[in-house]
């Protein structure tokens, strides 16, 4: 039990990050409903002549346009990783120190079995989001090869012919259309998972978490942001962070 | 590969491939109409014709090893019902074909010495034309010719080979002895004899003009033709079925076949929906088409089963857009896999969220945040 008025605002998302993530999601969207769309087009059935309608060619022409803009933001993504702030940074993603994977634990511990009533403090996200952001990552590159390996044979540009050599690898393009399409699946249960655990954490934790991802501020109780251990590079000390001394000094937060 | 046919110094003159279309009462018309059409099928400019026209006049004709593996022979009997007639005459009097089995009139001792003759005679001359793929296992006993296995036929012809041409799915790519769980480990010869170029004539069987474009090629050029990544000449297989497909325009259009016997299928609309397998396949269907421009697969109302594709037999069903997917039984489409993902992932949100408000119901209600004044009034207790 914390007594109130003692929430810190943090400013961890910054602009950038949240473009991306609402340009990524809008992204996996449409590419989600046009590739299914391509993969159980509905029946219609109708009288007119097939020069008289494009709509299936309109459908795969959003799911073009839609992969060139999941590949430039992906891009920008990774460029961020580098310039952007701490809870950006391209370390928390892959598991380098004991802490996070203490964090992991910690997390299964508090937040899926529940064994615990305290919230694992972490500012950015915490170790298994980091973790799991990282395996879309992974799926996201390979949703950028195979697909631009099977848009390949109709584009002459330079971006598809780069990825000629995925197919082969899959033994068939029809091979390669499978694992391709099986990935879309993999995202739909991503986003269930996500979109649920961001209600979870808002509800039970009171952080801002989901408001975060729009304004780019969360909200920690003080002890938790002043001895830092929310996630970033210089954190996962987790709930074993020592004590603050006391009138330890906020750092301060970047300016907007 | 780019050395020019050299004139067989011992031999006596032997004619030329004109000198003995002549003979055989071709017309200097006919000769001339049937290089334009060739050199359209391949995909000439005029002066590649003229080129053509020349090398057939001064050309002898050249010694052909065909070797057949394990196969079905419908690669030979595509050759043979092409609508030219000089195609067929090709296979028959223009390459001098000096070993096949099936057209063989020798047999037994007689036909393999015949195969040993040729391969002596015409150490680096001779063209080998491969129908059929090479079974490895036990030590390939699965096709064995005159007490030889095929791999070590292969091998001992192909290294004095000028150039190898593997015709059909079979020698391209194993084809259906080579499909799960390919039992006699059935191989392609490009597996087999490693580091060797080799024509992929792929189709089950190729289309015979194809096979006739193929040959013609190396008889002009002397050299083999541009392939693709998978070893197939460009000038039949740079294009997909689906891009040279009449019914194109239903597709973009949204109008497809829901079934066989529906109005659709009768209006023609596009057979994407079952099966079709053009928008994955390469080959010059659509436009050279079959048995002398008459028909094609689809044109007929089946959808195409990608059979100049490799391991074809094992994307199925033909009948079915997308493969089953591998590992879960042969019921399972990638669709049920993820509608039971995306279920599961749902039934275990819900459930976890119930849980939530029962294990965790002190956290949440006493949170400061929702109710400040109630926290601090707590807070503010001794």
């Amino acid at each position: 039990m914390y007594a109130s008025h003692d929430y810190q605002r943090v400013y961890v998302w910054q602009q950038p990050v949240r473009w991306f993530h609402w340009i990524n999601a809008l992204c996996i969207t449409v590419l989600g409903v046009t590739g299914y769309l391509i993969a159980h087009p509905p029946a219609l059935l109708s009288g007119a002549e097939a020069s008289a309608g494009y709509w299936f060619g309109t459908v795969r022409f959003a799911h073009f346009l839609a992969g060139y803009v999941f590949v430039a933001n992906f891009l920008f993504r990774i460029y961020w990783a580098f310039a952007g702030n701490k809870y950006a940074n391209w370390r928390n993603f892959l598991p380098l120190t004991r802490a996070q994977f203490r964090q992991v634990w910690d997390v299964l511990r508090v937040d899926i079995l529940q064994l615990s009533n305290q919230p694992v403090p972490a500012l950015g996200h915490n170790a298994v989001a980091y973790f799991t952001y990282a395996g879309t990552g992974l799926l996201t590159l390979f949703q950028i090869g195979s697909g631009f390996a099977l848009y390949a044979p109709m584009s002459e540009a330079w971006l598809p012919q780069l990825f000629v050599w995925v197919t082969p690898l899959f033994g068939s393009e029809q091979n390669l259309r499978l694992f391709h399409y099986a990935v879309m699946w993999a995202f739909a249960v991503f986003t269930v998972i996500h979109v649920y655990l961001v209600v979870y954490h808002d509800y039970v934790e009171g952080h801002g978490v989901l408001s975060s991802i729009i304004g780019g501020w969360k909200f920690m109780e003080k002890r938790h942001a002043q001895a830092d251990p929310a996630t970033g590079i210089s954190g996962f000390r987790g709930r074993a962070a020592p004590a603050p001394a006391p009138g330890a000094k906020t750092p301060a937060t970047p300016a907007r | 590969m780019q050395t020019e046919i050299q004139p067989r110094p011992a031999a006596p003159r032997e004619e030329t491939i004109y000198e003995h279309l002549c003979a055989r009462g071709v017309s200097r018309r006919e000769f001339l109409s049937f290089c334009a059409w060739m050199g359209a099928c391949i995909g000439l400019e005029q002066s590649g014709v003229a080129q053509m026209v020349q090398a057939l006049e001064t050309r002898r004709r050249i010694p052909v090893v065909w070797l057949h593996f394990q196969e079905c022979t419908c690669c030979s009997e595509s050759f043979l019902r092409s609508s030219h007639p000089i195609v067929a005459d090709i296979l028959l009097d223009k390459i001098s074909l000096d070993y096949t089995e099936t057209l063989l009139a020798a047999s037994g001792h007689q036909a393999e010495q015949c195969l040993r003759d040729t391969i002596t005679k015409y150490r680096g001359e001779y063209l080998l034309c491969i129908e059929g793929s090479v079974p490895l296992a036990e030590d390939g006993v699965y096709c064995c010719i005159g007490g030889r296995t095929a791999k070590q036929i292969v091998e001992e012809v192909a290294a004095d080979a000028k150039a190898i041409i593997a015709w059909g799915n079979c020698a391209c790519s194993g084809c259906v002895q080579a499909a799960k769980p390919n039992p006699t480990v059935a191989t392609p010869i490009h597996r087999v004899l490693g580091g060797k170029p080799i024509v992929n004539v792929q189709g089950c069987p190729p289309i015979a003009e194809v096979m006739a474009g193929v040959l013609v090629h190396l008889l002009t050029f002397d050299r083999i033709p541009q392939l693709d990544a998978h070893g197939r000449p460009k000038a039949f297989y740079s294009r997909r079925v689906h891009d040279t497909c009449y019914r194109r325009p239903n597709y973009d259009a949204g109008l497809f076949v829901e079934s066989f016997d529906d109005e659709n299928a009768r209006k023609g609309y596009c057979l994407y929906k079952v099966g079709c397998r053009g928008p994955s396949t390469y080959n010059s269907c659509g436009t050279i088409r079959w048995n002398g421009g008459v028909s094609f697969p689809i044109q007929s109302g089946h959808p195409c089963i990608g059979c100049s594709e490799a391991n074809f037999w094992d994307n199925g069903p033909f009948y079915q857009r997308l493969p089953n997917f591998p590992g879960f039984g042969i019921e399972s489409t990638a669709d049920r896999l993820g509608v039971a993902a995306v279920g599961a992932a749902a039934a275990g949100a819900a459930a976890h969220a119930v849980l939530t408000n029962i294990r965790k119901r002190a956290e949440i209600g006493e949170q400061p945040g929702e109710n400040a004044e109630r926290a601090e009034a707590k807070a503010g207790q001794p």
